[in-house]
């Protein structure tokens, strides 16, 4: 099913966790909702389940304006970061729950619920489990039987709110290469919460990050890591050194520095205003040698030779003291460099993304 | 509230040995000689003597006399009406107690923390405070006297009376021991009980209950403990009239007052055995909230 949602506004007392936001989810996809706590994520979730009530804006289930349904009509599966599985029952009961719950006329009987409930405890591979009680299973587990329980009423849409959050690092990385697979088997339209762009990035076909209760940017995990539409997405995805300057036709002005960029992809940013330029790690190469004028000045701090690729940690000089940089490169490049801690040397970006600082204010004008 | 403090989980013994083994942390045991005599000393003059000479005051006169008091026609009634006063109290207050701590643990509103002043109100009031403001209502110069007498209603110096003082005064027990638990617990299970289709009742039937049920029934024992035991509101609006508005607590007064010792003291081990009842069954509540709290 797909699911829309228009111009929704929600605000707690004077904070904004939702400012005017727009979105669609496509039937059968798996998106991400990534963004830093308090950005509005996990409103929009619960919005969207009908457990909270937007203040203004509709959602469209299959089209279908869904702002007046019930909660328990809007037919969606909804898995909680702490699980919430019923402590009294054991892992059986927590899972027939929404069968048992239905009206007499639609109730299944019991036999076809112990079938259901064993087929769905298959399916998340516990169902040696299915008479403990959940205070006897691990994290992983319960989680696992909390979606089991969310996917026994047959939803429409699934609705993950920070699934694997409460876990630790090595069984959340397996569960969400298992939850990546399940969607894969039930094609259900899913949606998940997250602060942690891996994440998003690894499991989701499509990523919504936000901000202050905005979207910043939707797209594909490539996309949002590669073209970042935004300073606060470039911040949020990955490692990145940001460097502050002025603009004006083919350059970036850092001190005394310039920084080239391909004037083509900013020509609506005004000359001579303050702007944020971004280069990842291993878009910026070092030269050593230091009386070449491009680039910009920085010292060598330190230099990390492990991995894949080794990683240099650098000071800035001048006009740039007290800011870090930090450069990825090929271990070849390393060698060939033959970089000592405390070296000058000029950082060259091979691709610079410049956004202004104050847009929608006259630029030039603070320096 | 001494109620709360008590129904923390216990379970600490084994850290709490250690700490005391441990000579780095343990008291020097003069202190501990000391504190534990205190505490022992002020308990048995304060506590067990006096449940003892109820005991003994009761059956000097041997258990004939003894049983002839519990079988007057008087005392009966007094057990009759405290049984029943308990009994219409208790559920009115289990049905109050679920709601305001639904209310107030589940929602935002406004009030809400005048609310949970009121809720207290019973404690913090004198009794004989709560039973003067009755009559000052219901009584044949009150407010609704005069209302009352034209329709033949009588609610001060009759049952009425006494169940509304009682029920007032057992308000907070349900209460205050449901809304730590249940603003514990939080609302996520009931959140997923109604997205996996559950309606309300079936919500609170399923979900909210069972998990309340140990601090319920835990409030409910206090609850009824104070119901049978509330002396100073029943005895304003009681009117003390023998074999009808009589509870046991004065009717033990009334027999004190007549110096019949032997009968005074009979009822009152009555009241000193249902305590001692109480404290039975909170023990195995509390046991079992323990345990359950420790397997979750």
């Amino acid at each position: 099913m797909s699911i829309q949602v228009r111009n929704l506004q929600k605000r707690f007392g004077d904070f904004t966790a939702l400012a005017n936001v727009s979105l669609d989810f496509p039937a059968g996809e798996l998106v991400a909702l990534l963004g830093p706590s308090g950005c509005g994520k996990t409103t929009l979730l619960r919005i969207i389940a009908g457990l909270e009530q937007a203040d203004s804006g509709q959602v469209l289930l299959e089209g279908a304006d869904a702002s007046d349904t019930h909660v328990r009509e809007r037919q969606v599966g909804f898995v909680f970061q702490h699980y919430a599985l019923f402590r009294h029952m054991t892992v059986f009961d927590n899972v027939a729950f929404g069968l048992r719950m239905r009206p007499r006329s639609t109730r299944p009987d019991e036999a076809t619920i112990r079938r259901k409930v064993m087929e769905l405890l298959e399916l998340v591979q516990l169902a040696w489990l299915a008479d403990r009680f959940p205070a006897q299973l691990s994290g992983g587990q319960r989680q696992r039987i909390a979606l089991a329980r969310a996917l026994a009423v047959e939803p429409r849409v699934l609705l993950l709110d920070e699934p694997f959050g409460a876990l630790d690092a090595q069984v959340r990385k397996e569960l969400r290469r298992w939850l990546r697979k399940l969607h894969d088997e039930l094609h259900i339209t899913s949606i998940f919460v997250t602060h942690d762009q891996e994440e998003a990035l690894e499991v989701a076909d499509r990523v919504v990050l936000m901000d202050h209760g905005k979207v910043e940017q939707v797209g594909s995990p490539e996309q949002v890591y590669n073209q970042p539409a935004t300073p606060f997405v470039y911040g949020f995805l990955g490692s990145v050194n940001r460097i502050h300057g002025q603009f004006d036709a083919g350059h970036v002005r850092v001190g005394d520095d310039r920084l080239p960029h391909s004037p083509a992809s900013h020509n609506d940013i005004r000359h001579g205003s303050d702007v944020q330029a971004f280069v990842r790690p291993h878009e910026l190469d070092i030269v050593t040698d230091t009386d070449s004028r491009a680039g910009i000045a920085a010292r060598v701090d330190r230099v990390l030779r492990f991995g894949s690729s080794a990683r240099v940690e650098l000071d800035g000089v001048d006009s740039l003291s007290g800011q870090r940089f930090e450069v990825e490169l090929p271990d070849s490049r390393l060698y060939a460099l033959d970089l000592q801690a405390g070296q000058n040397v000029r950082l060259l970006p091979t691709r610079l993304a410049v956004f202004e600082s104050n847009p929608g204010l006259p630029g030039g004008k603070t320096a | 509230m001494n109620a709360v403090v008590a129904s923390l989980p216990g379970g600490r013994t084994s850290s709490q040995t250690r700490f005391e083994r441990n000579s780095a942390t343990a008291e020097q045991s003069w202190v501990r000689a000391v504190v534990l005599t205190l505490a022992l000393v002020f308990f048995g003059l304060f506590l067990l003597l006096p449940l003892i000479a109820v005991f003994v005051e009761a059956l000097r006169k041997g258990l004939e006399v003894y049983w002839t008091a519990l079988a007057d026609a008087d005392a009966l009634a007094a057990v009759r009406l405290t049984l029943l006063t308990a009994l219409i109290a208790l559920p009115l207050n289990l049905v109050f107690g679920v709601a305001a701590a639904w209310a107030i643990a589940r929602f935002e509103f406004r009030g809400k923390h005048l609310l949970l002043t009121l809720i207290d109100l019973p404690f913090s009031v004198s009794p004989v405070i709560v039973g003067l403001m009755y009559v000052l209502l219901f009584g044949a110069h009150g407010w609704f006297g005069s209302w009352l007498a034209e329709h033949d209603i009588r609610i001060i110096f009759a049952v009425p009376g006494i169940v509304l003082a009682t029920v007032f005064v057992t308000f907070p027990f349900v209460a205050r021991e449901l809304i730590p638990l249940m603003q514990a617990q939080g609302k996520e299970e009931e959140e997923a009980a109604v997205v996996l289709g559950a309606r309300g009742w079936q919500v609170f039937w399923y979900v909210t209950l069972p998990n309340i049920k140990w601090g319920l029934l835990y409030g409910v024992i206090l609850c009824n403990a104070r119901a049978m035991g509330e002396f100073g509101a029943v005895s304003v609006v009681s009117g003390h009239i023998r074999g009808l508005t009589n509870t046991m607590p004065l009717h033990v007064e009334i027999l004190y007052n007549e110096y019949n010792f032997a009968a005074a003291f009979a009822v009152a081990s009555l009241l000193a055995l249902l305590a001692l009842l109480t404290l039975v069954i909170k023990t195995w509540v509390e046991h079992r909230t323990h345990t359950s709290g420790h397997r979750h």
